[in-house]
Formats: structure tokens, sequence, C-alpha cells
């Protein structure tokens, strides 16, 4: 759980949870086998068409809730099952230690429940007096441990086998052998006991089907069924966002939740409870059943144009495997109660912004989270909207003001960054090429790859020189350079220029008043300015008269691509023009490969070991995996490497705000690429490439590392 | 088709670590139910703890356990019921059918009949509103289940009508069960037989 009052709090935390190398081992395989168990699990079925269905199913019930919970009601009552519902967390654990109150319960068993994690259900039992004992295996640790969960499913991931071996000598009083298979019979054998002496069981609910009044539980241990069978009283704490109309729709996710969760087919255990049933403790032999419904803002939420879709959550914590940050970090330091992306997003909502603010910024922005989410929940671009929502209750940070002021003036911003140039020579290498130091105020822990120095003579102002002349066009191409490849790396796109030269009649033009694409003013929470220069772009291009706009910039074009779109939504007159702009970004590689159709004749192969590495919003963001590969192998020996598609760390702002997490991503790409026993790493990104090739020569490594345009470019004949 | 699905039902349930075998009759699985409990060693064969260092009031809920072997079979009819119990008896098993709450310190055999098999997954669909029949497949050490071949069906998805069924049909317990109870909170060390079954032996009834 994260206790840190300010980002240098936070940053050094961070700094600790790196230092945990068990926690750092055992999630990075988990990282790693994941992936394949999650491709295994889903081996013959469509995955986009089920994320989709589970989405429009799960937003048709979030529009639906208080209908549902109405049917839902009706039917369960005429079962005999109390169903409450709480407006917040208090009011759902009043309730629940009324119910036992009221019932004379004194000893709970629980079963697994983030919502109860959600409203701090024990903590509130234990103060009535009540005895509360977690059965889930994983829950039971770290209730005897006194922690939060530091994943959704994997409660105790951060914990080996011999701190749990402790914490068992503690309960038992007896020498424990570190074995996980003895471990886990001794939980069985001392839990037992609990469920003996229980009278109260308390459990969650993945579903809540209107239709039928039926609770519906996934578990693996069986914990549940004990829980629910034993006791005899069962009160389910429920969030309304698990309401379903009927079965069908309950089933649906549920092909989805195991498969995306634990990469299984589906758990040991589903259990469909609905009403109360035989119960040889209870009063008339009936068990006395209590369903709270919890809202703590949802309802609210279910009226949200943009947020309503994290109510889509089936809680399967895929978000947390497949995150770049969360793997070095943990779940302690990556969320309060809901960890991973999703848990950044509902802080913020259900347990409130003091404990969101520092979160949001974690994120660097990968995509790895949207491409993976079983609900299809746009993860980066909420976790984005709610950090530039904290930003505009709370006042935004000077330095974020003021780059927000800068890139809103096209003019004052190119300035600027021309000028930056003669700030930074003072402090520049021989070669004019890397930042050699900075005064530590602005160098902070960034001193795990060097900086470049930007170029002599930014691309734009080189452009009339370079153009070249196309007679009787057949195709019309307007460039899309970005910051970085205007400013520091010219190079990219003068390579990229020849390579496009070489087509048949392919006019390029590289229009003047492009400024930045607004990405930056994004992360940092700046949503006004990122905008006003949306708007520019799409002046800037004439969208109608051009055939394609190429970006060198990965992240430039699936920024441009994807999120001006929901920029510029409102702006319901630019709809036309912002249709016909969005639809031609293309990325250099796709376009050389799927657009040109460019011969290998024109490549002299070098035979040269080359790697690769997958921009994360060319990949995911654009969805572009084979186009580069086929690229490289015309010109020189691609050599692929471990993890290619993971984060290199750069993230843009990010690096600068999270260096520690930055300079551990990169080392652990450069390890990857290294072990390939390559000469030059390609990849499409200048952001990719500033921090890797930035990596490299911090540690003094022979690797060039380049955009593919430019190792295409040296390979024409 | 059928031969599909007794197919793709098995793979799948192999792989989450059940046994599965076909048999002709309800007798056979009386046989075999008795000779896997003959067989087995209580408590120890299974390593259900018996003798690892649990604290004392843990230990003390063994002692609840009667010296002998105990089989499980709450739903059969009479008929059956009397010949499990001629065949168990031989073996000086005893057989109980309720009040199964009692025997919370284990049970070595739960025996149940499935009312549908999920090819898809290598899931059975037990209605276990009767409590007994619910705890027969919950504290066992060993669950053996057995499955009507009539009963077989591709998925959940392409079952749910009948699944829906026996859900809106008053207060019931509808359990889903594949392969033995499991976790992997330790480490992600897949372990079986945390609060469950150790083991899941599946008999696939040839009724049609």
């Amino acid at each position: 759980m994260l206790t840190a009052n300010n980002l240098k709090e936070y940053l050094n935390e961070i700094e600790d949870a790196l230092e945990n190398d068990f926690q750092r081992k055992t999630l990075d395989t988990f990282a790693v086998a994941y992936r394949t168990g999650r491709a295994n699990a889903f081996a013959g079925i469509d995955i986009q068409t089920l994320v989709k269905e589970i989405a429009s199913s799960k937003d048709a019930s979030i529009a639906r809730m208080d209908a549902l919970f109405k049917e839902f009601k009706k039917k369960a009552e005429a079962l005999g099952v109390h169903v409450h519902l709480a407006k917040d967390a208090h009011e759902a654990n009043e309730i629940i230690a009324d119910i036992a109150r009221k019932n004379s319960c004194q000893n709970i068993v629980k079963a697994k429940s983030m919502t109860a994690e959600e409203t701090h259900l024990n903590t509130h039992l234990e103060k009535e007096g009540l005895r509360v004992v977690e059965t889930d295996l994983g829950e039971w640790i770290i209730q005897l441990r006194n922690e939060p969960p530091s994943h959704m499913v994997l409660p105790a991931i951060h914990l080996s086998r011999y701190q749990v071996a402790d914490v068992f000598e503690e309960v038992t009083k007896k020498k424990q052998d570190s074995n996980v298979h003895k471990l886990v019979k001794v939980a069985r054998r001392e839990l037992r006991k609990e469920y003996v002496q229980a009278d109260m069981g308390v459990t969650g609910a993945n579903f809540a089907v209107a239709e039928t009044g039926s609770l519906g539980l996934v578990t693996n241990e069986g914990n549940a069924r004990l829980v629910t069978t034993l006791p005899r009283v069962h009160v389910a704490l429920v969030g309304l966002e698990k309401l379903t109309p009927n079965l069908r729709d309950a089933l649906l996710i549920l092909k989805a939740l195991p498969r995306n969760a634990t990469g299984q087919q589906i758990t040991s255990y589903v259990s469909w409870i609905t009403g109360p049933n035989e119960c040889d403790s209870a009063p008339d032999k009936k068990k006395i059943m209590h369903i709270v419904f919890l809202d703590n803002g949802r309802r609210k939420l279910s009226r949200d144009k943009n947020f309503s879709q994290i109510l889509r959550c089936i809680r399967c914590g895929a978000c947390a495997n497949v995150c770049p940050v969360y793997r070095l970090v943990g779940g302690h330091k990556y969320g309060y109660v809901y960890i991973g992306a999703v848990g950044l997003v509902m802080t913020y909502f259900f347990h409130g912004r003091d404990k969101a603010k520092l979160l949001v910024q974690n994120c660097v922005n990968c995509g790895a989270c949207k491409e993976v989410c079983a609900a299809g929940i746009d993860l980066p671009g909420l976790i984005k909207d709610i950090h530039a929502k904290i930003q505009d209750e709370d006042g935004h940070p000077p330095k974020s003001r003021l780059l927000a002021m800068v890139m809103k003036n096209r003019r004052l911003f190119h300035t600027l960054l021309k000028n930056m140039r003669f700030a930074q020579l003072p402090f520049a290498d021989k070669e004019s090429r890397y930042v050699r130091h900075l005064p530590s105020i602005f160098m902070k822990g960034q001193d795990f790859r060097k900086l470049p120095i930007l170029a002599r003579k930014p691309f734009r102002d080189q452009w009339k020189d370079i153009k070249p002349v196309v007679v009787r066009p057949e195709l019309k191409v307007a460039l899309f350079s970005g910051c970085a490849v205007d400013f520091i790396y010219p190079e990219q796109m003068t390579a990229a220029v020849k390579v496009i030269s070489r087509g048949r009649s392919i006019a390029q033009d590289h229009p003047d008043k492009q400024t930045c694409c607004g990405l930056p003013a994004l992360m940092m929470g700046e949503k006004k300015t990122a905008r006003e220069v949306a708007r520019q772009n799409l002046e800037a291009f004439d969208p109608e008269g051009v055939d394609y706009i190429v970006s060198l910039c990965a992240s430039c074009a699936s920024h441009l691509k994807h999120n001006y779109p929901k920029l510029l939504a409102e702006d319901k007159k630019l709809s036309n023009q912002l249709k016909a702009f969005t639809d031609k970004i293309i990325d250099f590689s796709s376009f050389v490969r799927d657009v040109m159709r460019i011969s290998p004749m024109l490549f002299k192969q070098s035979g040269q070991k080359v790697g690769y590495h997958s921009p994360c919003h060319l990949c995911r963001g654009l969805e572009v995996r084979e186009a580069p590969r086929a690229n490289l192998s015309m010109t020189h020996n691609y050599v692929p490497t471990d993890e290619e598609e993971v984060c290199c760390g750069f993230g843009g702002s990010y690096s600068l705000n999270f260096p520690a997490v930055s300079r551990t991503l990169l080392a652990k790409k450069m390890a990857n690429l290294v072990a390939g026993g390559i000469s030059a790493v390609a990849t499409d990104c200048p952001g990719c490439v500033m921090q890797i090739r930035g990596g490299m020569a911090r540690d003094g490594k022979d690797i060039q590392v380049k955009h593919v345009a430019e190792l295409m470019a040296e390979r024409l004949k | 088709m059928q031969n599909k699905l007794v197919e793709t039902f098995t793979r799948k349930a192999e792989a989450v670590s059940a046994v599965v075998k076909k048999i002709k009759n309800l007798q056979d699985a009386f046989d075999y139910t008795v000779s896997i409990c003959t067989d087995k060693e209580a408590c120890q064969m299974l390593m259900s703890g018996c003798d690892l260092p649990v604290s004392d009031s843990a230990g003390r809920l063994c002692e609840l356990k009667p010296g002998e072997k105990i089989i499980a079979a709450p739903d059969l009819d009479d008929k059956n019921m009397e010949q499990l119990k001629t065949l168990a008896e031989k073996q000086g098993i005893i057989l109980i059918s309720r009040g199964l709450r009692e025997y919370v310190a284990g049970i070595d055999i739960g025996l149940a009949i499935a009312d549908l098999g999920l090819a898809e997954t290598g899931t059975l669909v037990l209605i276990s509103s009767s409590e007994d029949l619910r705890l027969a497949t919950m504290l066992s050490e060993i669950n053996i289940m057995v499955l009507p071949l009539s009963r077989m069906r591709a998925g959940s998805y392409e079952a749910s009508d009948e699944l829906s069924a026996m859900v809106n049909n008053g207060s019931n317990y509808l359990s889903f069960i594949t392969g033995a109870s499991r976790t992997a909170d330790i480490e992600r060390v897949l372990a079986l037989g945390v609060h469950g079954p150790l083991e899941l032996h599946i008999l696939l009834w040839e009724d049609v």
C-alpha cells in the first residue's frame, strides 16, 4: 500500500523496491511465463472479438446498473435473501457488522474479495471485536503479516517460501519446513478448524446475475465453497458493477477471466449460488443470506461518459502482469488497494485524489495494459485523464504550466528549442554529441544514459535544400517529423526522404507550420495544451491534398492517429478534416513496405547482425510488427532478441520524473540486446533511439543505435 | 461428434491433473471407488498434512476422525447405496450419506454423479443444493465423479440454456468443478489440495 506523501518520498520508496531482488526475480519470471500461459489458454479463441463482446456487454450492464440492481433485489428477496445497498465503504462495513451482531456471530471466515479490501472490511470488523480469518491461502498469509495484497489474483506474490514458513511458525508454534507443498498442507489443516468454528462466512462475488438473483464465485482453492457452506450466515459484499443481466453474459466474461488472469482455461471451481441453501447449522436448516451491494461512487461513475469504462474491469489482474513498471516495483508501490494500471485509475475514484496523485504519474505509457485488458479498457488514456483531472483540481505544477504555455505558441516553442543548443554547448562533449555534464539540479539520477545535444540545424530549416523535385507526382506524402526528429535527429528524416525518393513519382512535403504532436503535454496532464496543438497540426497539414502523412516517430504517429479523435471529439466542425488526417497517418516502416512496396534490389545487403527494438507505440499503438523487421532483413542480418516489445523505459518526460524505473528498464533492454551478439540496433522511434543510444554510450558499448530509416538509407545502392 | 467431445473433455481434464477412466455401469464405479479407497492409506498417502507440524488446536481436529476409512456418497438411491455398502463393508470401509459436516477433519472419498460435462474445459457441473452433496466434493481427499456420457456438452456457452434452467429453480447451489483444489499462492508453485480434494477422478459412464 502506497504510503508516500510526496513525489520525493515515492521515488525513495521506488528505489527501495528496486533493491528487492527476490521480488524482482519473481515478477520477472512471472511476466515471461504469463505471456506464454495466456497465449496457450486463448489458443483457438478470437481474443479481439471476445474482448469487444465483453466490453459491450459490460457497457450495457453499467448503463442499466440501477435497473439491474432492482431486478436482482426483487428476485433474490423472493427467495429469502436480505439485499442491501451501501452508499459507501463505511456504510457497507456497518451493515456487515450489524448482521454479525444481530445473528450473534463471533467468528468470521472470509473468501478473497477485492471489494472487501476496498472497504477495509477486516479492520472494521476487528474493531467491533469480531474474529476474522482469511481462507484464501495468499490472503491468509498477508493477513497474518498485516499487509495489503500486492496483486489482485496473487496477493502474496511478493513473498518467498521462507517468509511464509516464518509466518506459519508463529501461527503453529512449531518449526516449519520451507517446502511449498508442505506449507500448503499446513494451511489446509490450520484453516479447516477455522471453518468448523465459524458462524459467518463473508465472500465477494465475480458476478451478480439479475435475472435469477444468483452470485457467481470464481476460485481455485475451493475455500469460497466451504465459506459459503459451513457457517450458518453468508454475507456477500458485491460492487454494483458485478451485475449482469443473465447467466449467459456472466459465462461470456468467465471465458476470459481465468485465461487472462492466470492462463487457466477455467478455475477449479465456479459456484453459482441462488438464494439461501440447505445449511445444517442454521435455524430451519436454511442459510441466513445477506447480499450487500456497494455503490461507493459506482453509480455516479456509471454515468460518466469516459471514466465509466473502468467499471468494465473483471479483476483479472492482467494489466499488472504485463506492466513493465509493476514488474520492477511490485504491487505495494503500484497501487493503493487496487493495483496495476486499473488500480491507478480506481484509486482516484474509490480512495481519493490524495492516494492517487503520485501513482498516476508513474505510468510509462507503453500501452501493454491496454493491449491485454479483457474488457478493452483504454487504461493508459484514463491514467492520463486522471492525471489531468487531478492537476485541474489541485493546481498545475509550475513545470507543467510552463511547458503548456510555451508549447501553445509554436514560434516561441521552436525558437526556444533552437536556442537550447546554445545553452547545452558549454556542457557538451568534444564531438558535441552528448551532454557531458549538467548542473545537478537538472541531472539528479539522470546520468544512467547520455543525453544528446540538439542538432546544429533542425530538419525544418534543412527542408528547402533537400526537398526532392518530382515533376508529375503519382503519390503525395506529407512528412510529420515531431520535435525529437526535427530538433535532435534531423538525419533520421533526411535518411527517410532519401529512401522514399527511390519510390516512383512520390512528392514529399514537410509543412512548415507543424508543431509538437502534443503527447508530452498529455503526459504531463496538460490536456488543454494537447488539444490546442492538435488543432494547430490539423491546420498545418492539408489532409485532403495528400495521400499519406508519414512519421518516423511511433509515439507521434500513434498519438496523432488515436488520441486526436479523443482530444478533438467535441470539435464537431473539425470532424471531417480530423478523419482525413488520422486516416492518412502511417509510420515509415509500413509506408516503405506496404505502400511503396520497396524492392530489396535497391539495397546492398550488409550481412551485419542487427537487433530490433519494437517501440511501444509502434507494436501496440499502431499494431505494426512485421514491416520494420522485414525492412531490416532486406538490408542487414536481423537477429531477434528477447523481449523486443518490452518498453525501453523512455516514455518522454517519464524518464525525467522516474529515473530509477527508466534506468532499470533500460538496463534490461540493453542486456537483452547485448546478449544477441549484434553490432547495431534498429528501432522506429527517436525517443527509443535517444534512450538506448544514450545507455549504450554511457556504458561504453560498441553497439550503434539507429532508426530503421537510417540503416536502410545507408545500404541504398 | 460425441467421440470428439469425449476426447476433448478427457484431454482438458487430464491437463488439470484429473484422472479420467471409462466405465460401463455404476457397478464399475462402485468397484473403482472401493478399490481406490482400499489402496489408500488414510491421510498418509496423499500427504493431506497428517504428519506435519500444525498447531495443537488444528491437530485436535484430526482426533475427531474415526480410525476407519470413510466413503461419502450422498446422492445414491437406496438400491445403489446398498450395493456400494456391501462392497465397502467387505473392506472395512464406512459408507456415509448424510451429516457430513461432522466429518470436517476429513473424508477419504467423496462419490457423486455429475449433472453435465463441459468438454471445452474438462468441467463437471453438479447441482449441489444438498449440503451433504456439496461437502462430499469439498471435504474428501479424493473426489470421484461419475459423468454419464449422455450428459456431455461442448461448453458452458453451448449449454447455457440448460445451465440457466438449473440456476433458475428456486434456491440452489450449482458447482462447476475442474480438476482438484489448487493454489499457486506461494512463489507461484502449483500445489493441489489446498482446501478441497487432493485428487479428482472422473469416471465416464457409457450410458448411451
